[in-house]
């Protein structure tokens, strides 16, 4: 009787081993489709050099704007992937299994966050040193702004991840999606391009680094609630 | 315990006939105060030692800058209260609310800028009040597109509503890291706004005006709840015995 209920074949699964499944899932099918992983880079790289050309070429000009640039780039880079987060999933019915799998969605959204972060954040953080010195940073500045990015981006990950969800219902959500998410991003904004101009400057950077450390710590404890919940009432 | 009064705000019928009873009694206070406020505060009040005259604008401004924020927070807390206990009449609320705090929150813009073309000599500074007012405008703009971007109904409530309760969160996080942005970035600007004490004849006109804005809102407020209950309850029964 007890063997009907619970079949042997079935494994139980945690509901830990299912978000690391589901972060190995979105890995793989981002490699096996690499253009997906290098658009973003490509935007953020194009956006930066078009400074130098649309304002002026001098690297001393540029290093005075370099922080909002790299900032504000990698923010609409890291927006424009988000649009894939949940689409596809939703679409194709994955995201009405995750509903039904018995699995926790908060963790099951995580580690999709997560695999945003891995696969958009990170990356253009490593990018990001390599585009600071076309605009005339110095190459002292770089861990700060290695650090700084790092950390802002999970936070930008989280409120993208939100906002991905509140648009699943919504036909060309992509407009929409940037307007919810760039003002909640705001504060990110400010401290990342503070702490990148701190390093520029060869000064401490600890203020503003804990402050976004703080924002990412704040948004990695609720941000997957909300966007569970947003996801939730999408899929619906 | 009894919880009909509970259940009571829940049905449609009765808080559509309880907002119609409601409205006119916030409806004539509020013209009357603000009217009255406007008096006092353009006739009676003395000109400011430094501002002369200029300063009477900010009868109109703080009070609208004040209400903007209020009304986003009312709009979260309805939206909550929809989210958590189901209750459709509370997602109402809160969508009659947004469209109130955005003009509220233009009106504080627009006559931010007029005060700030004497006093600063420029319409726009990156004051961080103003900033906050701009983002605060997006978020309400946020809302209502997505409000108007799903078409079925109850899945815009609920989406809308979880964006409303992480505004709300979001709202003193924005207005610090704009504050502490600016106060880096800028030198203190030429007006220092925080009195230490503004003297009674000022003030007063400036409470009687806030009071007076509230009250409208809450009058509009019960008016255009009115309205969107009528348009979401179009097929149900009991508006033909209403409207008779």
């Amino acid at each position: 009787m007890n063997s009907a209920a619970n079949p042997p074949h079935l494994v139980r699964t945690g509901a830990l081993a299912a978000a690391l499944k589901v972060l190995q899932r979105d890995l793989r099918l981002a490699v096996r489709r690499p253009s997906q992983l290098l658009q973003p880079l490509a935007f953020f790289a194009v956006v930066s050099l078009l400074f130098p050309l649309g304002y002026t070429p001098e690297l001393d000009k540029l290093r005075a704007i370099a922080p909002g640039v790299l900032w504000v780039g990698a923010l609409l880079a890291s927006m424009l992937a988000l649009d894939s987060l949940f689409r596809e999933d939703a679409a194709d019915g994955t995201l009405e299994q995750f509903l039904i799998c018995g699995q926790p969605l908060v963790g099951l959204v995580a580690a999709k966050t997560l695999a945003h972060w891995l696969l958009t954040g990170l990356p253009l953080t490593l990018m990001a040193p390599l585009l600071g010195i076309a605009l005339g940073v110095p190459v002292a500045a770089m861990p700060g702004i290695l650090s700084s990015l790092a950390l802002g981006s999970v936070t930008l990950s989280l409120i993208g991840a939100v906002g991905a969800g509140l648009t699943l219902g919504v036909r060309r959500g992509g407009v929409l999606l940037s307007l919810l998410t760039l003002p909640l991003a705001v504060p990110v904004l400010v401290f990342g391009a503070r702490a990148t101009e701190l390093a520029i400057a060869g000064e401490s950077l600890t203020g503003p680094l804990y402050l976004l450390a703080a924002l990412a710590v704040l948004g990695a404890t609720l941000a997957p609630l909300a966007a569970a919940a947003a996801v939730r009432i999408g899929v619906e | 315990m009894n919880w009909t009064w509970f259940h009571k705000f829940g049905s449609p019928p009765h808080i559509y006939r309880i907002a119609g009873t409601l409205a006119p009694w916030f409806g004539w206070p509020a013209g009357l105060l603000i009217v009255a406020a406007l008096y006092a505060g353009l006739v009676l009040a003395p000109p400011d030692y430094q501002q002369g005259d200029g300063f009477r604008i900010i009868y109109v401004h703080a009070p609208s800058a004040w209400l903007s924020v209020m009304i986003y927070g009312v709009m979260a807390s309805a939206a909550a209260i929809g989210l958590i206990w189901r209750m459709k009449v509370a997602h109402a609320a809160a969508a009659s609310c947004a469209g109130i705090g955005a003009w509220f929150t233009v009106v504080s813009l627009i006559t931010g800028m007029l005060w700030g073309k004497p006093m600063w000599g420029t319409y726009w500074v990156w004051d961080p009040r103003l900033t906050a007012q701009l983002v605060l405008l997006f978020l309400y703009l946020g809302y209502m597109g997505l409000r108007s971007g799903i078409d079925d109904l109850a899945r815009s409530d609920r989406a809308s509503a979880v964006l409303a309760i992480v505004g709300v969160i979001n709202i003193p996080i924005i207005r610090y890291s704009v504050e502490w942005w600016n106060s880096i970035h800028q030198a203190p600007s030429v007006m220092k706004m925080d009195r230490p004490s503004m003297p009674m004849d000022m003030l007063a006109p400036l409470l009687m005006m806030l009071l007076g804005f509230t009250l409208y809102f809450a009058a509009v407020m019960l008016v255009r709840l009115r309205a969107e209950i009528l348009r979401r309850e179009r097929s149900a029964s009991w508006i033909k015995e209403a409207l008779q």
